[in-house]
């Protein structure tokens, strides 16, 4: 057990808490650096993957997990991305250019999201955002001259400069780069005013509005900040899958962007990466169990969606707090050793909490 | 001319009467969503899809172990609310207070699971409910009503009034009622409140069958046929969420809509109008056109 012994009030806002999460971070990076020489084509590619949908998650936490504002469209955000980035580079807009201007168009989108959507809360929020994320879906099926409707978009490959992006370790380091920054901005922006104020507002928006926060103003830029890192997952993303169909960024792709912030842990960052690992592994998982699964279990239609329900049903009933809040409990358990309680972490009993005000 | 104006006036009648009959169907999932709503305060997006399964249900009960048609309805019903009142007890009491998002993602999660289940049992072929009225219709100089249509919008009505007569009459009625608007005040006096939410959950689902079966024989069967659970719940929104005649007013808001927008608009435009309609609303009353007074507690 560790115990920080505070003796500035800078040290709450610290990125590193203790020198031991340095060490573990910096190992960390180099494992990550050094992969490349070891591991096979495949999976740098599925690494890679996994760090898009960590970005991808990190957007959604932010909004979801830090702000308490539920997106059940995100996938149109990563649509807009891919799309506006693979349009532009098209236009022969060299790279770094053309995923900046998907970044910023993303984050326009998101910010005029917001306008109807700070009208509503909870339900009509989540509802308002699937509204979004169809029309988003159809726009993308019929403006055919931008999109190419249902025939679908080629990718074009990624370039800097001489240097092509396109093989998997160059993809991977610039996977990593990304995943990386935007780790360390979510990081700032956490633990700056805005990042507190987003907390603030999740936790009670009356008593957030008291202390003087502008509730309009910080859910807006909650939905930019966040459209901003799924536009930018969009646009790495649409290299990996490099034929953009509007089917790809449909419902399922939404949902399960949720399952990957709540079955990685809401309201942490470490939740974000670690339901990317999740998502990302899945689909493995699932084909294994479906070469060992007798023939009539295999041939079901709707098995990955329906392992994800149950998957998603579990988590939330057995383990609300996801991957991160059982990996504290692990964490927990070899700390405190032989003097561990299971009670420590039992859940407090909850009641109704009633929404209405008559 | 004024053969034309005739002309224009049969489409219009024409269009008007399937988006009447689309509208109630969207309006009875809509009641549903509205029910739950108002019960229990917890949102059951699988509503569409328990939906679905109430038509397969029926369609395996009629066309696989060939019971008469009214008797595989009402075991079509039966067997919906049974399912209706497990999912309460086994999924969403566990999860009593915890935040309203957790919920709806529970009930997303087992609408997945109903739609894998469907496509595991009926396979993803879309299957046609054997009814003795497919098929027929009405000729009036013109104008044809298929007697499906006639079918949906009488079974609305009859439907809504039983809701009404058991909401107004009955003792179980405005127990529910009483649970609905406060629950511990319902608690007090003695009204079993877990007992209410069940049965709550099992009236949902057992109209959720009704609107499954009522759409079957005009959309066939098959496990993606859910997803006009999402149109109903924008028409619960649109009609005013936490009001059953707002459901259906805003069932036939869309439904109407999208038919007219079919025909006077651009492909594309018909999937959408449920959404635009839905944002509009949010835009200008984002409470619903018959609104029930709440505002949120914090």
């Amino acid at each position: 057990m560790r115990f920080i012994r505070k003796t500035n009030y800078h040290q709450d806002i610290q990125i590193f808490k203790h020198d031991g999460q340095i060490f573990w971070y910096t190992c960390l990076m180099l494992i990550l650096l050094s992969f490349p020489f070891f591991l096979s084509d495949f999976y740098l590619g599925e690494l890679a993957l996994i760090f898009i949908y960590a970005i991808a998650g990190i957007g959604l936490m932010l909004l979801t997990g830090y702000t308490g504002l539920v997106s059940l469209g995100h996938a149109a955000f990563l649509g807009i991305g891919a799309y506006t980035h693979s349009y532009f580079l098209g236009l022969g807009i060299p790279f770094v250019f053309s995923l900046s201007i998907s970044v910023l168009f993303s984050s326009l989108i998101g910010t005029l999201l917001a306008i109807p959507a700070l009208r509503v809360t909870g339900i009509y929020l989540a509802v308002a955002t699937l509204a979004f994320s169809i029309i988003v879906e159809q726009i993308l099926s019929h403006w055919v001259s931008v999109t190419g409707g249902y025939r679908g978009m080629l990718v074009p490959d990624p370039s800097i400069g001489n240097l092509s992006l396109k093989p998997n370790t160059t993809f991977y380091f610039v996977c990593l780069i990304f995943v990386s920054s935007s780790v360390l901005i979510s990081l700032n922006i956490l633990r700056s005013p805005l990042g507190r104020a987003m907390t603030a507002v999740r936790d009670s928006e009356i008593s957030a509005q008291s202390m003087g926060i502008n509730l309009a103003r910080t859910k807006t830029i909650a939905f930019a900040i966040s459209a901003g890192f799924t536009g930018l997952a969009g646009g790495l993303l649409a290299h990996k899958i490099g034929y953009l169909a509007p089917d790809s960024f449909n419902l399922l792709i939404s949902i399960q962007l949720l399952l990957m912030v709540v079955v990685g842990g809401l309201g942490s960052l470490h939740g974000a990466i670690y339901g990317a690992i999740f998502i990302g592994f899945l689909p493995q998982a699932l084909a294994l169990l479906r070469d060992n699964l007798p023939e009539k279990f295999a041939q079901i239609p709707g098995l990955e969606p329906g392992i994800f329900g149950l998957i998603l049903v579990a988590v939330l009933i057995y383990e609300p707090l996801g991957i991160y809040g059982r990996w504290l409990k692990i964490r927990s358990f070899f700390e405190e050793f032989p003097l561990y309680r299971r009670s420590t972490h039992k859940r407090q009993r909850n009641f109704l909490k009633t929404e209405r005000l008559r | 001319m004024s053969f034309l104006a005739l002309e224009v006036l049969l489409e219009l009648t024409q269009l008007l009467i399937s988006g009447v009959s689309q509208g109630c169907v969207y309006g009875l999932i809509a009641s549903g969503f509205v029910l739950i709503y108002k019960a229990t305060e917890m949102v059951n997006f699988a509503q569409g899809d328990l939906m679905m399964f109430g038509a397969f249900l029926a369609y395996a009960f009629i066309s696989i172990f060939n019971f008469p048609f009214a008797l595989g309805l009402v075991a079509a019903v039966l067997a919906m609310a049974g399912i209706g009142a497990l999912i309460e007890r086994f999924a969403i009491r566990p999860m009593i207070g915890e935040p309203h998002f957790s919920v709806l993602m529970i009930t997303i999660g087992l609408g997945f699971i109903f739609r894998a289940l469907a496509g595991f049992i009926w396979g993803s072929e879309p299957k046609s409910l054997e009814t003795p009225y497919a098929g027929k219709f009405f000729d009036f100089d013109g104008l044809i009503i298929g007697i499906e249509n006639i079918v949906i919008v009488l079974g609305t009505l009859a439907l809504c009034s039983a809701l009404a007569f058991f909401f107004k009459t009955t003792s179980l009625g405005k127990a529910m009622q009483a649970a609905s608007q406060n629950q511990l005040a319902a608690m007090y006096v003695g009204i079993s409140v877990k007992k209410i939410n069940s049965i709550t959950w099992a009236i949902a689902a057992a109209i959720s069958a009704v609107a499954g079966i009522l759409i079957a024989p005009v959309s066939l069967i098959d496990p993606q046929i859910g997803f006009i659970g999402v149109k109903a719940f924008a028409a619960a929104i649109v009609g005013g969420f936490g009001s059953l005649p707002g459901a259906i007013i805003g069932g036939l808001i869309i439904g109407i809509g999208e038919q007219f927008a079919g025909l006077y608009l651009p492909p594309g435009f018909s999937e959408v109008t449920a959404y635009a309609i839905l944002l509009t609303m949010l835009l200008i009353r984002p409470h619903g056109i018959l609104t029930s007074v709440q505002i949120k507690k914090m």
